[in-house]
């Protein structure tokens, strides 16, 4: 068979994407035990995609994450970097990772790769949480009292408000900041709406 | 890794070498089927001869073949014709207004009922059971005078499972409606014979079976109404304007003329290395589940799910080892929803997603089977140590 196609062509994934997809990142593999302080799962077979991340604390710094994922290729390479990403982090810094990090991370995901895959940050957040809980912390617990209106990207009303506090004006420089919209679109409707009232509010 | 394993052959197939040496042989003549000087006759002649092998490989008449410029717009030709059959005088079940066809249809046949919807025409879908199987009794209890066509895909392109088209077409025709089937993925696998199978219409594809992409045909009974799909000219007989692809057509009729010969034979080989590659599967890796009928099935087609392994994931990492597969996972596809396939055949979401489908070609050796059995192990070894869905060699 002709072999002079296919082989060198363009990946539908960066480089660092395949990168951490040939060669993950401190998964816990098989049935390895981990002493974890902290761990969070949340994913939906339904969607093809499960995460789970387990973290080690030490005077309120990341010291380890260990992850195991069930997912495609963007899925393994999103929770490799993410692992990367938090080790030596603060709790209260990593526990505000956003999707568009771990893509910026990667150096970009195909658009429709990143409603499912990217479910890293809420893993991680649970993960958090999970400790804040075992370590009397609770008070630390942000109660989520934002709503999430681009679910493909987890971008929140808080997040559109804040946005326009920044000086977004339009819908165009509302995606370009907060990537809201760029998967499914179905959120836009409602993102128009919310745009419209904050800027009536801070015009 | 210099190894290339192709075993993607119902996503499409390679040019056969003598029908690719055909159209070389051909690129020359240039003229239009259509003139009626020389250079027109060199290309009609072709085109005649073509014509004759392409019937010849379903055994129909070749007044009986309409050449189009691909599967999906065969099934589109006989599908639009029920929203708008133009003034057809005769055989046309006039006033009638529904299409019954299957969930398991590929998605030329199911976006275009959708669209017809929109038409005024009222579409009823026939259910599988968790092999694929479409029972005839289920068409016999939903189709009514108000019935226009019914239209089933043969083999389904994901699983493989062939339907009893033979009797689903005398329950249409017995109750006055016309009867179309999706042959893209039989012919060429399995024997196909449509004066047996006493059929309205069927559609089967060039690159499918070794012959060149953009070109395949529609077969229609003589006697049972068409209306054109693209209008314009009078080519094939007045049925599908366009200049006629002599280079395609030409290669299409090569292709027919060659694998005619040698279905049965084929069909031997490749029962013979599907079970190798199924029994190499079993014997390797644990938790899998073999998807489609056991025997009503394409033998070139194995559709294995992987427990706890993502299917895009696995996917991958054949790629990398030069295997080329496909997989039912919603990561690999448009829609992010997993195979409509298996799910229709009952699978769960995870064991759809951990699909894979192997489709064997006419070079596939027993060579190939067991270098992707070598490597499928380690791969689906290495993706369940990282899944949540599956821990230390058990669920």
């Amino acid at each position: 068979m002709s072999n002079t196609t296919g082989q060198q062509m363009d990946w539908m994934y960066s480089d660092t994407v395949k990168e951490h997809f040939m060669n993950p990142k401190n998964v816990l593999l098989g049935d390895e035990k981990s002493d974890a302080d902290g761990e969070g799962l949340v994913g939906d077979i339904k969607c093809g995609d499960q995460m789970l991340i387990l973290i080690k604390v030490s005077d309120g710094i990341i010291t380890d994450c260990r992850w195991k994922t069930y997912g495609c290729a963007s899925a393994i390479a999103s929770t490799s970097i993410l692992s990367e990403m938090v080790k030596g982090m603060p709790l209260k810094e990593a526990y505000h990772i956003k999707p568009k990090d771990i893509t910026a991370k990667l150096n970009g995901l195909p658009a429709v790769k990143i409603h499912c895959s990217v479910l890293g940050d809420k893993a991680l957040r649970s993960a958090i949480e999970d400790y804040y809980k075992k370590t009397d912390q609770e008070n630390r617990i942000e109660e989520e009292k934002a709503t999430v209106i681009c679910h493909c990207m987890n971008v929140t009303d808080k997040d559109i408000e804040k946005a326009v506090k920044g000086g977004v004006k339009n819908y165009q420089e509302l995606q370009y900041e907060t990537k809201i919209g760029t998967v499914c679109g179905k959120c836009k409707p409602r993102a128009e709406e919310l745009l419209h009232d904050y800027k009536h509010l801070y015009g | 890794m210099n190894r290339t394993v192709y075993l993607d052959n119902n996503a499409t197939t390679p040019l056969l070498p003598e029908v690719k040496k055909h159209i070389q042989e051909i690129f020359d003549i240039y003229g239009n089927a259509s003139s009626m000087h020389t250079f027109g006759r060199a290309a009609g002649h072709l085109i005649k001869n073509a014509r004759k092998n392409v019937a010849s490989l379903i055994n129909a008449d070749p007044s009986e073949i309409i050449f189009t410029g691909g599967g999906s717009e065969s099934n589109n030709t006989v599908l639009k014709m029920i929203a708008f059959p133009g003034k057809q005088s005769y055989g046309f079940p006039k006033g009638r207004k529904e299409i019954i066809t299957s969930v398991i249809e590929h998605p030329c046949v199911l976006e275009t009922v959708k669209y017809l919807s929109d038409y005024g025409i009222d579409v009823k879908f026939l259910k599988v059971d968790k092999f694929g199987i479409i029972n005839p009794d289920s068409l016999s209890e939903l189709i009514s005078e108000k019935t226009a066509l019914v239209s089933i895909m043969m083999a389904n392109n994901e699983i493989g499972t062939i339907q009893n088209i033979k009797k689903m077409s005398e329950i249409a025709h017995s109750r006055g409606a016309l009867f179309h089937t999706d042959a893209v993925q039989a012919v060429g696998k399995i024997p196909v014979d449509v004066a047996d199978l006493d059929i309205d219409y069927l559609t089967l594809s060039s690159h499918k079976i070794y012959g060149p992409k953009g070109v395949a045909a529609l077969y229609v009974k003589k006697g049972s109404p068409l209306s054109p799909l693209i209008h314009g000219g009078h080519q094939e007989s007045g049925w599908r304007a366009g200049t006629i692809n002599t280079m395609g057509i030409s290669g299409f009729g090569k292709t027919a003329e060659i694998i005619k010969n040698d279905i049965t034979e084929y069909s031997i080989k490749y029962k013979a290395l599907r079970n190798r590659l199924k029994e190499g599967i079993e014997k390797t890796i644990p938790d899998v589940s073999f998807n489609g009928h056991p025997d009503k099935v394409l033998p070139n087609t194995l559709n294995v799910s992987f427990a706890g392994a993502e299917g895009e994931a696995s996917l991958l990492y054949l790629d990398m080892q030069g295997i080329a597969i496909s997989t039912g996972s919603a990561c690999a596809t448009r829609t992010l929803e997993p195979s409509y396939v298996l799910m229709a055949t009952g699978l769960g979401a995870e064991m759809a997603h951990g699909s894979i489908r192997f489709s064997l070609g006419r070079e596939t050796t027993e060579d190939e089977i067991d270098y992707v059995l070598e490597k499928l192990e380690g791969i689906i070894k290495n993706i369940r140590s990282m899944s949540t869905l599956y821990s230390g060699g058990k669920k």
